[in-house]
C-alpha cells in the first residue's frame, strides 16, 4: 500500500463514490413527497421554544 | 462513587501537576504546571464539599445556565480578543508599542497569535458552543444530553483558552498558524471536544422531533470535521516530557499541506459551516418565519462538506508543493463560490415578504449584513485563490483584509445579532434595553469594518504591486522597507476601523448588560399561551 496505490483508488472508485453519493443527496432532496417533510422540519425552530417536548403535555393540562 | 473516584483523578493530577513544575525545563510549560495544579486542587476542594452531600434532584427543562455562561464568556473574550487587534494594530504603525519593558511578551509576534486565538477560537468557539447547546435542545425538544457534561465542556474550553494565551506570551508555540497551542495544551483540547460531541451527539439522539434540524446538521459537521482536523494536525512528539517544545512528525511540504488542509477547513468548518447553523437558527427565528428553501439548505450543506476540504493548497501557490496540488485547491475555491452564494441566497430569502422588519429591527439588520459579509468575502476567497491573483496578493496586506471582513462581517455580526437574540430568551427579560444602542452598535460596527477592509485593500495591492515592480534593467524598484514606510497611513486608518469595531462591541456589552440587570422579567403566566 503506497502512495500510488491510494492515488489511483482516489482518482477512480473514491472519487466516483463520493460524486454519486452527493448527487444523490440532491436528488433525495427533490424526491416526490419531500415538500411536506420539509415544510414541517423548517418550522421546528417555531417549536418547543420554552420547554422540551415531554413536560409540555402537564403543563397544558394544569391550564 | 463517582466522586470518590473524581477526588482521585482531581488529587493525583494536582500532584503530578506540581512535580511537572519542579521538574519544568521551560518557563510557559513552568507556569501551565502550576495553572493546572491551582485548577486541580480547586476543583479537589470543590468537589469534596459536595461528596456525601445530599444531590438536588435532577432538573427539569431546558439546561440554559452553561448556554449562560457561555453567552457572558463570548462577550468576555470578544472584547478582550477585539482590544488586542486593535493594540497590535497600532503596533504595526507606531513600532515604538513593542515596549522593552515587557521583554519580549509585549511583543507583536506574541500578542499576534493572542489576538487570533481570542478572536477566533475564545470568542467564536464560545458563541459556537454556546449556540449550538441551545439550538440543539430548542430543535430537538430534549434536555441537554449528559447532566454536568455540559458544564465541563465549557470549562475545559475555558481552561484551554487560558493555557493557549499564557503559552504565546511566553514563547511556546509550534508555529502553526491557527494551531499555535502546544501539545499537552492539543490533548487537552482534544478531550474536551470528544466531550463537546458526546453532548451535542447525545442530545440529537434524545431528540423528539423526527428530523435533524439543518443548523444541527452544520454544527455537527463543525464539531466532527474540527476534531479531525485538530488531531491530524497535531500530530507531534514532545521533546522532553517535562516541557512546552514538539517536534512534529510530518516534515517539509507534507506538513505545509497538512498544516493548511487544517487551516482553510478551520475557515471552513469553525467559521463557516458552525456559524451557519447559526444563521440557520436565529435569522429565522429573528424574522420569524421558516428559512426560505429547505431543499436549498440541504444541498447548501453538502455541497459545502464536499468542497470545502479540498480547498486548503490553495494557501501554496508558487512553493514546493506540486502544481497539480495547487491547481486542484483553485478550482475547488472557485466552486465553493456556488454553495457559499446559494446559502446566503437563503439566509437573505428567508426575509422575503419581511423586509420592512429591515427598517425597525436592528437586529434583524445586524444578521443581514452579516450575511452580506458572508457574501462578499465567500466571492473574494474564491477570486484570491485563482494563481495569478494570488500572486499578487499573497503575503500582502490584502489577506488581512479579506480575513477581517470575513471574521468582523460574518462571523462577528452573526454571533452580535444571536447574542441580541439569546440574552433577552436566558434572562427572562421582555426585551432588549435599548434599541438605538443596537442601532449605534451596528453602525459603529459597519464603519469600522468598511475602514479596516479598505484600508487594507488599498495598503496590500499598493504592496504587491511595489513588490513586483522592476526597472529597465529588470532589477527591483522598491526594498522592502520601502512598502513599510508608504504603508503607514492605511495602518493607521485600519487602527481606527478597529477602536469603532472594539467601541461597538463595549455598547453591545453595556446593552446586555442593563437588559438583564433593568429589564422588567417576563410574565411567567404568558410561556403557557405561546
Amino acid at each position: 500500500m503506497n502512495y500510488h496505490i491510494l492515488r489511483e483508488i482516489a482518482d477512480s472508485w473514491v472519487l466516483l463514490a463520493m460524486f454519486i453519493f452527493f448527487i444523490g443527496c440532491v436528488i433525495w432532496a427533490f424526491r416526490p413527497g419531500s415538500r411536506q417533510v420539509h415544510r414541517d422540519t423548517a418550522n421546528i425552530p417555531f417549536r418547543h421554544e420554552d420547554k422540551p417536548a415531554n413536560e409540555i403535555e402537564p403543563a397544558e393540562g394544569a391550564n | 462513587m463517582w466522586d470518590y473516584l473524581k477526588l482521585a483523578i482531581l488529587g493525583l493530577t494536582a500532584l503530578l501537576a506540581a512535580i511537572a513544575a519542579n521538574y519544568a525545563r521551560d518557563l510557559a510549560y513552568q507556569v501551565h504546571a502550576i495553572i493546572i495544579m491551582l485548577v486541580a486542587s480547586g476543583v479537589f476542594l470543590w468537589t469534596l464539599r459536595q461528596t456525601e452531600e445530599p444531590k438536588p434532584a435532577a432538573e427539569q427543562g431546558y439546561a440554559d445556565g452553561v448556554i449562560r455562561a457561555g453567552v457572558i464568556a463570548t462577550c468576555f473574550w470578544g472584547v478582550t480578543g477585539f482590544l488586542v487587534g486593535t493594540w497590535i494594530a497600532f503596533q504595526l504603525a507606531f513600532p515604538a508599542l513593542n515596549f522593552e519593558l515587557f521583554n519580549g511578551a509585549g511583543n507583536f509576534g506574541r500578542l499576534r497569535p493572542l489576538h487570533t486565538s481570542a478572536v477566533i477560537f475564545a470568542f467564536g468557539g464560545n458563541a459556537l458552543i454556546a449556540t449550538s447547546f441551545y439550538v440543539v435542545q430548542r430543535t430537538s425538544a430534549a434536555r441537554l444530553w449528559g447532566g454536568n457534561l455540559g458544564w465541563f465542556v465549557f470549562w475545559g474550553y475555558q481552561l484551554f483558552i487560558v493555557l493557549a494565551a499564557t503559552g504565546y506570551l511566553l514563547g511556546a508555540t509550534q508555529s502553526k498558524e491557527y494551531a499555535e497551542p502546544e501539545w499537552y495544551v492539543d490533548l487537552w483540547l482534544t478531550v474536551v471536544w470528544l466531550a463537546y460531541l458526546a453532548v451535542f451527539m447525545g442530545t440529537i439522539i434524545r431528540r423528539k422531533e423526527p428530523h435533524i434540524y439543518v443548523a444541527n446538521w452544520f454544527y455537527l459537521s463543525f464539531i466532527v470535521t474540527v476534531a479531525m482536523l485538530h488531531v491530524v494536525n497535531n500530530l507531534s512528539l514532545p521533546v522532553s516530557i517535562f516541557g512546552s517544545k514538539s517536534v512534529q512528525v510530518f516534515a517539509g511540504v507534507q506538513d505545509a499541506m497538512t498544516q493548511w488542509w487544517y487551516g482553510h477547513n478551520a475557515v471552513g468548518f469553525f467559521l463557516t459551516a458552525g456559524f451557519l447553523g447559526m444563521m440557520y437558527y436565529f435569522v429565522p427565528k429573528q424574522a420569524e418565519r421558516p428559512v426560505y428553501s429547505y431543499k436549498l439548505s440541504i444541498i447548501h450543506f453538502w455541497a459545502l462538506i464536499f468542497l470545502y476540504i479540498w480547498a486548503g493548497p490553495h494557501h501554496l501557490h508558487y512553493t514546493a508543493l506540486p502544481d497539480w496540488a495547487g491547481t486542484l485547491g483553485m478550482v475547488f475555491s472557485v466552486i465553493l463560490w456556488m454553495p457559499s452564494w446559494g446559502g446566503m441566497i437563503n439566509g437573505l430569502m428567508t426575509l422575503s415578504g419581511a423586509w420592512d422588519k429591515l427598517r425597525t429591527d436592528p437586529v434583524i439588520r445586524m444578521m443581514v449584513i452579516s450575511i452580506g459579509f458572508y457574501g462578499m468575502s465567500t466571492f473574494e476567497g474564491p477570486m484570491m485563490s485563482i494563481r495569478a491573483v494570488n500572486s499578487l496578493s499573497h503575503y500582502t496586506d490584502w489577506t488581512i483584509g479579506h480575513v477581517h471582513s470575513g471574521a468582523l462581517g460574518w462571523n462577528g455580526m452573526i454571533t452580535f445579532g444571536a447574542l441580541y437574540f439569546l440574552v433577552p430568551k436566558l434572562w427572562q427579560r421582555e426585551r432588549l434595553y435599548s434599541l438605538a444602542l443596537v442601532n449605534w452598535h451596528f453602525w459603529l460596527a459597519t464603519i469600522g469594518i468598511i475602514l479596516y477592509a479598505a484600508s487594507m485593500w488599498v495598503t496590500g495591492i499598493m504592496e504587491g504591486l511595489m513588490w513586483r515592480e522592476v526597472d529597465a534593467n529588470g532589477f527591483l524598484v522598491n526594498s522592502f522597507a520601502d512598502t513599510v514606510a508608504a504603508k503607514f497611513p492605511m495602518y493607521v486608518v485600519r487602527a481606527l476601523g478597529g477602536v469603532m469595531f472594539l467601541s461597538g462591541a463595549l455598547v453591545m456589552c453595556y446593552n446586555l448588560w442593563m437588559t438583564v440587570r433593568s429589564q422588567p422579567a417576563k410574565a411567567t403566566a404568558m410561556a403557557p399561551a405561546e
